[in-house]
């Protein structure tokens, strides 16, 4: 048996038999959701599941035994034991590839792309330019609440319609020049927006702060730290930008200028590594803790099973 | 620490199991080699159980490491602090579930303080995975913790547009054009706490929780530096973003959460003022998060730190050589 | 006119919402150039999911290699693309019970709820979560104190990493915190550097690429950059 086959045999055999021990021999047991029967609407006639938990469970039986409020979810369950094997699949990834991680990530492709292609319709396509124009047969339809000014027609928006046909053209297998209309507005606009936005908002914005004094007085007098941290705040923008710029030669004043600027600018790298590494632990914190407390029931921080 | 061994012993015997495989190649090939030659899983094993083990910790005994709030938190916690009750409050949730590890426990400290200080709240997202995040906040939040809240009159959820900064540039003047109904479809004109509200320059602070693009860098520049004496901005941001965005602070945005750590520090903040002695858990995900983060840190120092003790001592026996 | 017309439609765009920002009577113009945009970029998740679709299609009708893979993606794809747009399971709007396609597409429990909640939720946010696992490699691998640079580069990322943890409050936890050295407090230096020296560098660096866009926005609207329109 090879070395990689006898490992992930071993994992296998050894998890199941955890989970199995887990999941039979513990009081508590493990991976079950629940859920609250909610009335609502005018009359209460439709009634909603909401989350619950095995702590709200476990009061509403003590109280009375009978009670069908607060009752165990079998699809919720099954949702809760997929997801806790979707993680692991992805997590397994780390020994190697396999077809369990493979399988796993093929899954996110399919369900992103479509999960976004269902928010797009149901929530601008729909709203946004069915609604504008259509409105009457939108609001008998899918939006009963669009009335108001909100429901006037406006037929300007057969344009983006027509624009929008003409994209998706772009899937047909000849005629790929008519997608190059909506390319062509969409790429005029977002240079449009860009252009000015960040022409404002970083060029002009960020020369205008930096533009700061050098001595600084306050009212007990002579501030030096406040007036070296505003010197570091010009030299050093002067220093990083003369190190971006390659019209001299890097040679003189200007070259230790850009000695300088190479020095702050691996001073904010490194800050940037710092900060990445507190961000990405922070996603695996997350993980492990749906793992160990939703899933497998070893850790109760917010008292969830706690009746 | 004692009882947490003596009771969970099963656990740290687990990861030294785990463990022995390495330590036998140790004593069998020597430090040196071994350290040179290292598999990269069993790096990805020990930052596994450095993230594991104080999670595990935390979880059983609830002990949390105490937070000094930065100034930046201060300063974040202060512009919600000194708006009045009824006040308007934008709420972009510009984030998803890969980034909810940093930004989930922003966004629950921010409904939070708003929702304490009595603030009418407009949720919206710029991400299409955004209205799930603006879901979670307000059941697992609004619903049961301020169940006097009305939708319409004190909450409303916007919803998603498409379109990232085009969404903004409609908004700060014509809200009305894009947002035709809230999130649930009833039309704007009917809901009660949209009266009289044309744009987003009528808000009396933005706050926005963004995992990148579109996120607090396009509220900056579409909203905030057109329109400076209207548009007030804080932002909630991940690890990633936060250091890009401090070239903004103070004059385009007074406030700024970067990563977990900034999370921590601002639920600290919003604790001390409003959760009194006894606050419920869900309100410290933050402050218990950075437990792992505190090992998980220094163990990455320390590969760094090794990995350049094998390097310099390599390149001292090759100069001799 | 296939080349012509698409540079009409560019540089007319473009300029009408550089033209809005700077005239306050044509905001509206602008409005509607950003409104119609805002639509094309929910119809371009049409086009990705389509685009998507065809590319996975191809795959499996060549037998290329994965092409079962392929499969796996088209099946979750059409899935829940189904459940998504026919709002399968969900109920009416309890105002508007007589509307049975009034309901929320995302409400809780509904079938493309389960597939968020218990699909979309622990495969993305578990693959972003890997990244915590190669940093820690990187980190072991790629960084080496060989110059100055390298040093700078190094000594900060370890005072962020101290610094952001209870790990710097203890380090300099002697240091009185009223007195003359507080600064050197590793929290508090690490408050200096994102402060002063991370803004002056990330300053740098927007400045530089806000000349970048700027720049390239207008070879784009001025019709100088073409390479959009690809070849004849």
């Amino acid at each position: 048996m090879k070395r990689d086959t006898l490992v992930w045999t071993l994992l296998m055999v050894v998890g199941a038999a955890a989970l199995f021990g887990r999941a039979v021999f513990t009081t508590d047991g493990m991976g079950r959701e629940y859920v609250e029967a909610v009335p609502v609407g005018a009359d209460g006639q439709q009634i909603q599941f909401q989350a619950s938990t095995y702590g709200a469970f476990l009061a509403a039986q003590a109280a009375d035994p009978n009670q069908t409020d607060i009752q165990f979810s079998l699809p919720r369950s099954i949702g809760l034991w997929i997801a806790a094997l979707f993680t692991l699949a992805i997590l397994s990834f780390l020994y190697g590839d396999n077809p369990f991680y493979r399988i796993a990530e093929a899954i996110v492709v399919g369900v992103s792309a479509a999960y976004w292609m269902a928010v797009g319709f149901w929530t601008v396509i729909v709203p946004n330019l069915l609604a504008k124009i259509a409105p009457g047969m939108i609001q008998g339809w899918a939006m009963p609440g669009l009335t108001g000014p909100e429901a006037d027609q406006n037929l300007w928006y057969v344009v983006p319609m027509i624009l929008g046909v003409m994209l998706l053209w772009r899937l047909a297998p000849t005629g790929a020049w008519i997608s190059r209309w909506p390319l062509a507005f969409i790429i005029g606009t977002t240079a449009g927006l860009r252009m000015i936005a960040f022409l404002h908002g970083d060029f002009l914005a960020q020369i205008r702060n930096s533009i700061v004094p050098l001595v600084v007085l306050t009212q007990e007098g002579f501030d030096l730290s406040a007036s070296l941290t505003n010197l570091i705040a010009v030299v050093g923008v002067l220093c990083c930008l003369a190190y971006f710029f390659f019209s001299f030669e890097h040679k003189g004043m200007v070259g230790h200028a850009a000695q300088a600027g190479i020095w702050i600018l691996m001073i904010t790298f490194g800050a940037a590594f710092g900060y990445t590494v507190m961000g990405r632990i922070a996603l695996v914190a997350i993980r492990l803790e749906f793992l160990l407390d939703d899933w497998l029931w070893l850790i109760d921080p917010i008292g969830r099973r706690v009746a | 620490m004692a009882d947490f061994v003596l009771n969970q012993w099963w656990l740290l015997a687990a990861m030294i199991l785990s463990l022995v495989p390495l330590v036998l190649q140790f004593t069998r090939d020597g430090v040196m080699p071994t350290l040179e030659t290292l598999d990269r899983r069993w790096i990805f094993l020990i930052m596994f159980w450095a993230v594991l083990v104080p999670i595990y910790y935390i979880g059983v005994t609830g002990e949390t490491f105490p937070e000094t709030p930065s100034a930046l938190a201060e300063a974040t916690f202060e512009e919600i602090e000194r708006l009045e009750e009824g006040d308007r409050l934008l709420l972009a949730f510009d984030f998803d579930p890969a980034s909810e590890g940093e930004l989930g426990p922003m966004a629950t400290a921010f409904v939070k303080h708003a929702a304490e200080k009595r603030l009418r709240l407009y949720f919206m997202a710029l991400w299409p995975i955004g209205p799930q995040m603006i879901a979670d906040a307000i059941n697992e939040i609004i619903l049961v913790d301020y169940p006097d809240m009305v939708y319409g009159e004190d909450y409303v959820n916007l919803g998603f547009k498409s379109g990232n900064e085009g969404v903004i540039k409609v908004i700060v003047t014509n809200l009305r054009e894009l947002y035709t109904t809230d999130a649930r479809g009833t039309a704007i004109g009917d809901i009660p706490m949209m009266e009289g509200i044309e744009n987003i320059q009528q808000m009396d602070l933005v706050v926005n929780i963004s995992a990148g693009y579109p996120g607090t860098k396009e509220w900056v520049q579409y909203a905030v530096t057109p329109y400076p004496d209207r548009i007030r901005l804080v932002g909630g941001a991940t690890g990633v973003q936060a250091p890009l965005l401090y070239p903004y602070i103070p004059e385009q945005l007074p406030g700024l959460l970067g990563a977990i750590k900034g999370a921590a520090e601002y639920e600290s903040l919003v604790n001390a003022a409003y959760g009194g002695d006894d606050t419920d858990p869900k309100y410290l995900e933050a402050l218990r998060r950075m437990g792992p983060q505190l090992v998980a840190h220094l163990l990455i120092i320390g590969l760094i730190i090794a990995a350049n003790v094998i390097f310099f001592l390599n390149r001292r026996r090759v100069a001799r050589s | 006119m296939k080349r012509s017309v698409p540079l009409l439609i560019t540089a007319v765009g473009g300029f009408a919402l550089i033209v809005a920002y700077f005239i306050p009577y044509t905001e509206a113009l602008g409005e509607t150039v950003a409104v119609w945009f805002d639509i094309l970029a929910a119809i371009a998740f049409i086009l990705g999911g389509g685009n998507l679709l065809k590319q996975h299609l191809k795959k499996i009708s060549d037998r290329g290699p994965g092409w079962g893979y392929s499969g796996v993606v088209i099946g979750s794809f059409l899935i829940t693309l189904f459940i998504g747009l026919s709002k399968v399971g969900v109920p009416p709007l309890a105002e508007f019970p007589d509307f049975a396609w009034s309901g929320d597409f995302i409400g809780i429990g509904t079938p493309f709820w389960f597939i968020y909640q218990y699909a979309f939720v622990p495969l993305t946010a578990t693959m972003f979560a890997m990244l915590a696992f190669y940093i820690a490699s990187a980190a072991f691998r790629a960084f080496r104190a060989k110059n100055l640079e390298a040093i700078l580069l190094l000594g900060t990322a370890f005072i962020i990493l101290l610094g952001r943890t209870f790990a710097g409050v203890a380090l300099t936890n002697w240091i009185d915190p009223t007195g003359p050295f507080a600064g050197l407090r590793i929290e508090n230096l690490t408050v200096y550097i994102m402060s002063v020296f991370n803004t002056v560098g990330n300053r740098a660096i927007m400045i530089g690429i806000a000349l970048g866009i700027v720049a390239v926005s207008l070879k784009v609207l001025l019709g100088v950059d073409r390479s959009y329109l690809g070849k004849e």
